[in-house]
């Protein structure tokens, strides 16, 4: 699947591993968050860097103690019109600091990449023939935007008081 | 009113150039109808029974004449020259074709006109009272704060694709025009007891197949928290709404299963981590948009021109389209006046783009070229000179605009129905134009006095029968069109539910059963009680047996 993160495309160095697969030796995997609640202490001790897959019903809230832990958070949209995650990566972001890579898998369509790189997705899984170059324009759709969120864009009513004030 | 500046310019025309590809995309086939579907509703494209319904959105009910000349245009050139005015104060064409709608929306666009979230699962167009900043018993304009809404909650990247979709309403005004207890959200402005203006806060309102009365989770919320507050809200909602189930979507069921109380609690947890955070609105971010609101450049009158009362006891027409159509402003020698979509034997709602182009040129003339749409599916003049008043009802007769009997008994909401709508049961128009007749008398439709019927042709309940004085809705016994009545309903002050009376009437029996009702009211009523009054003290027990005494 092929794989944009900040922007272009990239190679992805990760393992979706399966709740039944071993853990294999040297690949970093993303693992389920009842995988992580069941085998955390070898988890912990591998010494690879690990991410933690989330389903829409599981809210991050669960975790919020482990976060340390996870170097990528997955979160899934089973459906593109199930927009929990897009709250899930506010909170990840906002609230509870998550710094590293926040992935949209499952669903995923062009149409919304936007929203969900606004909230804070820095990475996404396309579907298998997805024409990437299309999908990156996408990103570029809209040029301004009313609400302050997660992405470092200045919403409307900052670029107002800017003119304001340069016109003083 | 609000004018875009260059950034909503940039977005609205942004979004033109994102749907005409995605048109495009559908077109050439590289999306199917089913990936299509979603983005065509962010645009408020239907698709129905005959052909795509196109749905416009009128920021909180507000046009310009300008605006309305633009609609005009579009119904003329892409439409069959009409279009109808919704109960969320949008506007709605019956016959676009796909092919077209990248070039109404741009030229749409020309006018400062979108599209945007005017269907789908997300914050829609907000409504707001139709004589928002101009009624007499205002106690502060809402109309910057449904601005301010209106662009925060434009492309929000959280709430797109909420459970379901969510509805806003604001007023200012003491009285209820805008139906907030119907509302996801309702919105009243109150004042603190230093005077700051803020807002009660409502939650969890809807009408469809499970009609739910909002509750109040919040008292006074300051003005400068407005948004952190609708954003805890909403997130909560986001998050918790249930997705199972299409029927149990709306905030209103997520309400009632944890409780108002315990709903209020999460809102308020949430929103102590957001207050005082970046959605804070400054003063200064408040009074910009404040002056776009400014109140025009009113001319010193005196309250009760002489002219006036000679009009009334020379032309008796005019004497009462004052007394139903025109009311009372906040300014001495202004009038708000109402301009009824529902004349004798018509289709509720329906405008013709002539009309329109008419009541554009009277607003430019007469109320400093601004429009009101109302959620009662009628316009409004928000602005109008009280010696002026008669050259506008003149205008307004010519164009077959000045049916008096807004409040009465056939001004009434009806939905599409089976003349257009996919999922009806029944037809409603032709109900609707049939009671209509029948009350053709309007001096009988001034004695019966102020009856709201609502009237929806299948349990989405898109014609709000549920609040309805007497609601009507449209049901399908066996393959026939039967109709159920409730009585009782109120969309008013003390929001109240209809209560169904007994078996549905079939279409040959209704009309015959909306006289029984009336004139069992007419029989029962005490001096000065209207019929809302009259059934809150008597019950349903006289019209059951009125009704059902022949059967
Ligand atoms: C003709 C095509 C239409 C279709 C297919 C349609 C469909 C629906 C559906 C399915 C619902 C129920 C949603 C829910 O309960 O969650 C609904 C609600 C509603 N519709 Fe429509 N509708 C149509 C036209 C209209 C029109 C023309 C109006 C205005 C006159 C309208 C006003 C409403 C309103 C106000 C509600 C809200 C009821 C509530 O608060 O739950 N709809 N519509
Ligand atoms: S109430 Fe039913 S019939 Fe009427 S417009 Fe809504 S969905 Fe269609």
């Amino acid at each position: 699947m092929p794989l944009i993160k900040n922007g272009q495309q990239v190679a992805d160095p990760w393992l979706a591993l399966g709740d039944e697969e071993t853990l294999p030796e040297d690949v970093p995997v993303i693992v389920s968050l009842e995988r992580w609640q069941q085998e955390k202490d070898v988890l912990q001790t591998r010494g690879m860097e690990l991410g933690l897959r989330l389903r829409s019903d599981q809210s991050p809230q669960q975790v919020a103690e482990d976060l340390q832990f996870f170097s990528l958070i997955a979160l899934e949209f089973p459906k593109f019109t199930d927009g929990r995650a897009y709250s899930y990566a506010r909170l990840l972001r906002e609230r509870h600091g998550f710094s590293g890579e926040l992935r949209a898998v499952g669903n995923v369509l062009r149409d919304q990449l936007l929203f969900m790189q606004r909230c804070g997705f820095d990475a996404f899984e396309l579907p298998e023939n997805a024409p990437v170059e299309a999908w990156l324009r996408a990103l570029e759709d809209f040029s301004v935007w009313y609400q302050p969120v997660t992405d470092n864009r200045a919403p409307v009513s900052s670029l107002r008081r800017r003119l304001r004030v340069a016109a003083q | 009113m609000y004018r875009y500046d260059e950034f909503d310019e940039a977005l609205v025309r942004e979004r033109v150039a994102q749907f005409s590809d995605q048109v495009q995309r559908r077109l050439n086939g590289e999306l199917n109808e089913d990936e299509f579907k979603p983005l065509r509703l962010m645009n408020g494209l239907y698709l129905q029974l005959h052909a795509y319904m196109f749905r416009i959105a009128i920021p909180y009910g507000t046009l310009s004449s300008v605006q309305l000349r633009k609609l005009a245009h579009v119904a003329r050139t892409y439409d069959k020259g009409y279009g109808h005015i919704t109960t969320r104060q949008n506007m709605q064409f019956n016959w676009p074709r796909l092919e077209d709608a990248p070039a109404i929306l741009s030229d749409l666009a020309d006018a400062q006109l979108h599209a945007i979230q005017t269907s789908g699962n997300c914050i829609r167009n907000t409504t707001a009272d139709q004589y928002a900043g101009v009624a007499a018993d205002e106690i502060a304009d809402p109309r910057h704060y449904c601005e301010i809404i209106r662009q925060w909650s434009t492309l929000h990247p959280e709430f797109s694709f909420l459970p379901r979709k969510f509805k806003i309403a604001v007023t200012g005004a003491e009285e209820d025009r805008a139906a907030l207890r119907t509302h996801d959200i309702g919105l009243r402005m109150r004042r603190d007891a230093d005077g700051n203006p803020g807002f009660e806060v409502m939650v969890g309102g809807g009408l469809g197949r499970t009609p739910v009365v909002g509750v109040t989770i919040r008292e006074f919320l300051p003005e400068e928290h407005l948004l952190s507050y609708l954003e805890s809200t909403l997130r909560v909602y986001n998050q918790l709404g249930r997705r199972d189930n299409i029927h149990k979507a709306r905030i209103k069921i997520l309400v009632q299963s944890v409780g108002r109380d315990a709903f209020a609690r999460m809102v308020e947890e949430e929103w102590a981590q957001l207050r005082d955070g970046y959605l804070t609105l400054p003063q200064e971010e408040l009074d910009t948009i404040a002056r776009y609101f400014a109140p025009p450049p009113y001319e010193t009158l005196e309250d009760s021109p002489p002219e006036l009362e000679l009009w009334q006891s020379t032309s008796p027409g005019f004497a009462a389209w004052m007394n139903e159509n025109v009311a009372a402003h906040k300014q001495a020698g202004y009038a708000i006046v109402n301009i009824s979509l529902k004349p004798e034997g018509g289709v509720p709602g329906d405008i013709t783009a002539e009309q329109m182009d008419v009541v554009a040129d009277l607003a430019e003339r007469y109320s400093f070229s601004e429009i009101r749409a109302t959620h009662e599916q009628n316009l409004v003049l928000p602005y109008v000179r009280k010696l002026d008043l008669m050259a506008v009802w003149q205008g307004l007769q010519q164009a077959g605009l000045a049916t008096a009997n807004i409040g009465l008994i056939s001004d009434m909401i009806c939905c599409p129905g089976l003349d257009y709508c996919n999922l009806a049961n029944t037809r409603s128009i032709p109900v609707a134009q049939e009671i209509s007749e029948r009350f053709a008398d309007l001096s009988k439709q001034r004695d019966i006095g102020p009856l709201k019927i609502k009237m929806s042709g299948c349990i989405n309940a898109c014609g709000h029968h549920h609040v309805g004085h007497i609601g009507i809705l449209g049901v399908d016994k066996k393959g026939q069109e039967y109709y159920q009545i409730t009585l009782g309903g109120s969309a008013e002050n003390e929001t109240t539910l209809g209560n169904i009376v007994g078996p549905a009437f079939s279409a040959a029996e209704i009309g015959d059963a909306m006289e029984t009702i009336v004139d069992t009211y007419l029989t029962i009523r005490e001096e000065g009680e209207s019929f809302l009054e009259t059934y809150r003290r008597v019950g349903q027990q006289p019209f059951k047996e009125t009704l059902y005494a022949a059967h």
